[in-house]
This record gives C-alpha cells, sequence and structure tokens, in this order.
C-alpha cells in the first residue's frame, strides 16, 4: 500500500490542547455540550441537601417563613417599617423567598469548586458547570417554597395583577445576578482562600442593602435629597430583583421600571466579567484546588 | 494505512513547589500590588520544577500504549494535560476523537446517593450521554455483580462492592481514545483479572489506549508499544517489551551508592502530588551483623533492611511495607509492620528509621524488585512506590553440595535437611 503520504488529505484535530493564550475565550458553546453533567450536578445536589436533613423540604419553606416572622415582629411591627401598603408578613416573605435563592445559591457556589476538588483534579468538563449546578438547585427551593406564598396571598385577599407576567423575566434577572456573583466568590475562593470566610458577612451586609425588610419607596426621598436618580439603586441587581419580584407578584404600586432596567444592565455587567475571570483563573485551577 | 490518534510535540508543565500553601493569600496578593509586585520576581525560579519537559510522540488510532515510570516521572502530569485536566506550560497535543479519561476509579460517588444513582452521575461526569448511560444500565450492574444492593446508598457497600462498582462503570465507557491511570491497581486478584480482561477487550476493539501503569506484566501483555518517563522526559520508546526491559535497565542503575554499598535512594524529584502529602521513603540500605551498610548479598546471608522515611506528621499506628517481586511483578515476599507483624510503630514528624531483619535471605541468585510502602490504618497508602529499586542478590552455596542456586532454577532457597528414613519403629508391645 502507498496510500500513505502526506498527498493525503489529514483529518483535522477533534481537540487541540495547548499552552493558553493571554485572552480568555468564553467557549459558551461547551456549556451546552456539557448540559446533561449540569443536570446531574443539580439533580445530586437537590437529592443529597433532601436526604441528608431530617426536615428534608420542609427546611426551603421554614427559612424565609421563619426569617419574616422575625422581620414581623421586629421591623414591621416594633419599628413601624411601613410596606407599600400591603401586609408587611406577606411583604417580608415575598421578599425573602427571592432574596433566600440568591444568597444560598451564592453561599453554596463559593466552595463549591474546593467541595469538588476531587472531581477537578480527575476529570475534565467546564468548571463553570459547578457553581452554575449550586445556583440553580436552588430554584427546587424556590419552588417548594412559593405554594406557601400563594396561601399568604389568598390568605390576606391580595390578587396579583397583569404585573404577573412579569415573573418570568424577574426570576431569570435573579438567576443571571445569582450565577455572576457565584462565578466571581468561586473563583476568588480557589485563588484565595480566605474569601471563602468572608462570603457569609457579604451575604450578610448584601441584605441590608438590598429592600428586603423595608420598600425601595423608603430610600428613594434619601438619594433625591442628593439629587441622585432613583434606578442608582439598581448598581446592587438584588434590589430589582426584589422590588420586581414584589411588584410582580404583590402588584406593590412601585413600577418598578427605571430600576429594574439598571439592575438588568449591572446584573448583566457582573455576569459577563465573573464569566471572563472565571475563564482566566480556570486554566489552573486543578494545580491549585 | 495508520490514522493518528494523539500527536504530542514539546509537551512541557512546570510546577511551582516548596511552597506550603499553592494558592495565594489576599493579604500576600495585596502586599506584592503595593510594593508594585517585585517580590515574585526575586522568589520564583529555584522554586520551579519541570514536571514534564519536551515530551514528544505519536500514537496512531488503535495503538495501545503503556506509559511507563518511577514515582514522580510525569506519567500522571502527561494524562492529566492529556485529559486537559491541566494545562500545559508549554508545547501542544492534538487529540483526533473521543477522549475519555480514567484517571481515578469512583469520580464523583456520592455516599448518600445509591448505587443506581451513582452509575447515572459517574457516568455523566466521565462524559457518558444519559440515553448511553441508560442501555448500558443493565451490563454495568452485572459486571459490577452488585444486582441485590443497587437501590442501596453506596456508603452502605463494602470497599470490594464500590469499587467494582465504580469500576464497572468506567469500563463501560466508550470513547475512542480512552487514557487509564493505574486504576487496575484496586480491588482483589480476581477482579483484578476481569479488569485486564476488559482492558484486553477494549485494546481488541480497536480502540486507542494510553495506560499508566506499575503493572509491568499488564504492560507487556496488553500493550503494543511502551514509552518510558524519567524525570520527565522520554527516556524510551518502542516495543512493549523492549520498553520494560529499558526501564529495569534505567532501575537497575539506581542500585548501589557511590561507594559501591547496597543502598537504594529515591532519585527522581518527587512529583507534586508527592511533595503535596509529604510522605516519602528516602532510602533503603540493606545492612550485616555488625550494622554495616552491605557491599552485596547472598543467598543465605544475614541481612537487616533499614528503611529511612520522612513524615510529615505524627501519624500513630503507621505501617510500613516491604516488598521484593520479580522482575515480572510476582510478589514474591511481603514484609509489614501490621497487620502481619503486629509491631507497633508511630511516625514521628519528620526522619523515622525502621529495620526489618531477616536472619537468612531466602532468595536465590538473581534480580528483584524492592517494593515499599507507608500506610495508616484502614488501608489508606500514604506512601507508594512499587518500583524503589532493583535488589541484585548474589549466588552462593549455603548447602554442602557447593552449588549455587540462581533464580533461574528456582526463586526460594531455605534451609533443609535430607536423610533416609529411620530403622523402622519396633513393632510388637
Amino acid at each position: 500500500m502507498v496510500s500513505h503520504d502526506a498527498s493525503l488529505p489529514q483529518p483535522a484535530p477533534a481537540l487541540v490542547i495547548g499552552a493558553g493564550g493571554r485572552r480568555p475565550r468564553l467557549r459558551l458553546h461547551e456549556i451546552w455540550e456539557y448540559r446533561e453533567l449540569l443536570y446531574f450536578f443539580v439533580w445530586r445536589d437537590v437529592k443529597v441537601r433532601y436526604k441528608q436533613t431530617v426536615l428534608g423540604a420542609a427546611w426551603a419553606v421554614l427559612q424565609p417563613a421563619m426569617s419574616a416572622v422575625v422581620f414581623t415582629v421586629f421591623f414591621g411591627r416594633l419599628a413601624g417599617v411601613p410596606s407599600d401598603g400591603v401586609p408587611y408578613p406577606l411583604f417580608a416573605y415575598a421578599g425573602l423567598v427571592v432574596w433566600t435563592f440568591f444568597a444560598q445559591g451564592v453561599s453554596q457556589a463559593g466552595n463549591s469548586l474546593i467541595g469538588s476538588a476531587n472531581l477537578i483534579t480527575k476529570v475534565y468538563f467546564p468548571r463553570m458547570v459547578v457553581p452554575a449546578a449550586s445556583v440553580l438547585s436552588g430554584l427546587v427551593d424556590l419552588a417548594v417554597a412559593t405554594p406557601v406564598l400563594v396561601l399568604l396571598m389568598i390568605g390576606y385577599g391580595v390578587r396579583p395583577g397583569l404585573a404577573m407576567l412579569m415573573v418570568p423575566a424577574v426570576l431569570v434577572l435573579a438567576l443571571a445576578t445569582a450565577i455572576g456573583v457565584a462565578l466571581w466568590l468561586s473563583a476568588l475562593t480557589v485563588e484565595y482562600r480566605d474569601v471563602r470566610y468572608v462570603v457569609p458577612f457579604v451575604v450578610q451586609l448584601w441584605l441590608f442593602v438590598t429592600p428586603v425588610i423595608y420598600p425601595a419607596s423608603q430610600v428613594r426621598p434619601l438619594l433625591a435629597s442628593h439629587g441622585l436618580p432613583a434606578w442608582l439603586l439598581g448598581l446592587n441587581p438584588m434590589a430589582g430583583v426584589v422590588e420586581g419580584f414584589r411588584w410582580a407578584v404583590l402588584g406593590t404600586p412601585t413600577a418598578p421600571w427605571p430600576l429594574l432596567a439598571a439592575s438588568a444592565l449591572f446584573a448583566a455587567a457582573i455576569l459577563t466579567s465573573g464569566a471572563y475571570y472565571f475563564r482566566a483563573v480556570e486554566r489552573s485551577f486543578a494545580d491549585v484546588v | 494505512m495508520s490514522r493518528p490518534a494523539i500527536r504530542a510535540a514539546g509537551l512541557g508543565k512546570q510546577y511551582r513547589i516548596g511552597e506550603r500553601q499553592p494558592y495565594k493569600s489576599l493579604r500576600e496578593s495585596i502586599m506584592r500590588a503595593l510594593s508594585g509586585g517585585s517580590r515574585r520576581r526575586s522568589r520564583g525560579a529555584r522554586e520551579l520544577i519541570w514536571a514534564l519537559r519536551d515530551v514528544s510522540f505519536a500514537v496512531d488510532a488503535g495503538e495501545v500504549v503503556g506509559i511507563i515510570g518511577r514515582n514522580g516521572a510525569g506519567k500522571s502530569t502527561l494524562l492529566k494535560i492529556l485529559s486537559r485536566i491541566t494545562e500545559p506550560t508549554e508545547g501542544r497535543a492534538e487529540l483526533f476523537g473521543r477522549v475519555g479519561s480514567l484517571l481515578d476509579v469512583g469520580t464523583g460517588f456520592h455516599p448518600e446517593l445509591t448505587g443506581r444513582e451513582n452509575i447515572f452521575l459517574n457516568g455523566a461526569i466521565l462524559g457518558m450521554r444519559r440515553a448511553e448511560i441508560e442501555s448500558k444500565f443493565d451490563e454495568i450492574v452485572a459486571f459490577a455483580e452488585v444486582e441485590k444492593f443497587i437501590d442501596t446508598p453506596v456508603k452502605h457497600y463494602s470497599s470490594g462492592m464500590y469499587l467494582r462498582l465504580a469500576f464497572a462503570v468506567a469500563a463501560h465507557l466508550e470513547p475512542e481514545i480512552l487514557l487509564v491511570d493505574e486504576v487496575l491497581a484496586v480491588g482483589d486478584v480476581e477482579f483484578q483479572k476481569k479488569c485486564l480482561g476488559k482492558m484486553g477487550e477494549v485494546a481488541r476493539g480497536g480502540r486507542t489506549v494510553l495506560f499508566v501503569s506499575h503493572n509491568l506484566p499488564a504492560v507487556r501483555s496488553l500493550c503494543s508499544r511502551g514509552i518510558v518517563l524519567a524525570q520527565g522526559r522520554v527516556a524510551f520508546d518502542g516495543p512493549a517489551g523492549d520498553a520494560v526491559e529499558a526501564y529495569l535497565s534505567r532501575l537497575a542503575d539506581t542500585a548501589g551508592g557511590e561507594d559501591g554499598t547496597l543502598r537504594f535512594v529515591r532519585r527522581a524529584a518527587p512529583s507534586a502530588t508527592a511533595a503535596d502529602s509529604g510522605f516519602a521513603v528516602e532510602r533503603v540500605e540493606v545492612l550485616d551483623e555488625s550494622g554495616a551498610v552491605r557491599r552485596t548479598l547472598c543467598t543465605g546471608d544475614y541481612a537487616c533492611f533499614r528503611i529511612t522515611f520522612h513524615s510529615p506528621e505524627a501519624v500513630e499506628k503507621g505501617g510500613v511495607e516491604l516488598g521484593i517481586h520479580t522482575l515480572d511483578g510476582v510478589r514474591l515476599i511481603q514484609y509489614s509492620t501490621r497487620p502481619v507483624s503486629d509491631f507497633e510503630l508511630s511516625f514521628a514528624p519528620g526522619q523515622n528509621v525502621v529495620e526489618c531483619e531477616l536472619p537468612r535471605f531466602p532468595l536465590a541468585a538473581g534480580s528483584y524488585v524492592l517494593a515499599v510502602a507507608l500506610t495508616r490504618p484502614g488501608m489508606e497508602w500514604l506512601f507508594v512506590d512499587d518500583h524503589f529499586g532493583v535488589l541484585d542478590v548474589l549466588g552462593r552455596a549455603i548447602e554442602a553440595g557447593g552449588v549455587a542456586v540462581t533464580a533461574s532454577r528456582c526463586l526460594l532457597v531455605t534451609e533443609h535437611r535430607w536423610r533416609l528414613p529411620g530403622p523402622p519403629p519396633p513393632q510388637g508391645r
């Protein structure tokens, strides 16, 4: 056989490995290829969480519910924080449901890469799948906590309006924000181990700068008195998420369009920068983790 | 006609060693930024080692290549680069086809999940599609022999069942290029045979396999070609049998101290992983009755193996194992402080020394491979080197006939007496 010579067209390699260039590429198609793995990670997280705890799924309801009770007593009754014309318990619970999704997802994602060290040093897959799965598994908790919200609304006789149609959009915003922050924190935690001690603290502070306990309408006069526009609150995308969620579900008369727009913009910025930062440091994960 | 499967050109990987923590602390980074980043340059260079350097080779589709070398020679680093777990510092590699890598068994197994759930999870992690796992599910369960316990959480499995299940999933991975690291070194002998059989099947199935192993007979029988790595470079590349010979002859070079005494020193730079755990056998010496290091060891000699090792921490009930294998990997002798001898030994942080005395060395003249290991209760391996060095035993007649028994005749020589049966014991009362 004389067939094997240089003139034959050589097949292109399916995969080329080389020392990485300076500029990271997002390679989003790769995440799509590994979507089944993402699904299995989410599935594992949910399954294990519900298996290991005695109360199982009840936790997903208890956490925001207990916080809502405490907030109602201290902020609603004692401090007399207003609630945009909605009964305070309902106001607090609605805010806490989305806030808990964010806080849990971000906290868990922060440690997720280190927790998966044995995987990362043994198998290749796009590392973004790990923190993303941590956040996505929170959607199940969110779904579990929602019926209680509906019951509360029926109990207080609050009817949602047309704004209800915006709920999916607000949830996408919540997801984008959570994944963006999760990418930053998980990658930073691998690089700098101190970050994991900072995360709970940051999340706690974040709760207070987000209109969960109080309505955004309380902050507007403060901003206005300094000559600042109200949408500036959207620098914290979670402000738009929480405020937008309450507006969409409870029909609070806030019409937070500028806030939502600003939040969406900044969430996109966090997500994009997080993804690029993650990709840039990802190549050394296996050596460092 | 041959089709390429893997082409590696000038692959190199540099690691930073010696730092207590590989990751940075935030404070250090901030300080560095404040001081203008000058510190990095001043420390640098000395702490960098090349775990792999200038490695080039090409593998055709359907070839089964064994990669052999001592601990720290760069075998695992090479597989990690080819399986994209870590990026090379220099060079490039091209892979033609779907790659599957098995650097560990049971990667991602979760103790709380059942066998069934873990099959799906592990399969997905190894890169199988869900439909693919479903179609092979029964086969996997049968291979692992765990039908009865498939819906039991794996935390209740025995370690044998756990390994069987883990390997079964891995064995049913069907990539075009398979990268395998040492996975066959687990489990009981029966199961190892089964795994080797499966590997053989994979090989005959026309897929490309890159197989890192310490099991030299397995490399010889399964692989068509062998690549010997030494200190991060390709030391030999050729037919598997020749590669094994080349490897053993390199090992033999390490026998003997500079002064001609019988001494084995761990010569290769510790690999990054070994450096992390910090447990290492540094040297093995053979002493005579007076405690002097022997120059030669003959059959029937008094031999005291002095093992010097490093432990980064105090270990209660640590175990030291000394093994002697034939060049073919047949385990002839295995001495262990525990559980076999039940010798109480605790490791102190730093250097430790323990001795194992053999009143009469029982092996016939020939070359053998010395293996050492450090363990901790619960069968946890702290350090394993199955090819620590080659031990040359000289022949000496220990019996009156004056014939020195060599390994070509038989391997074991022990003290014995021949006699004729004595007069029959008196009959009657």
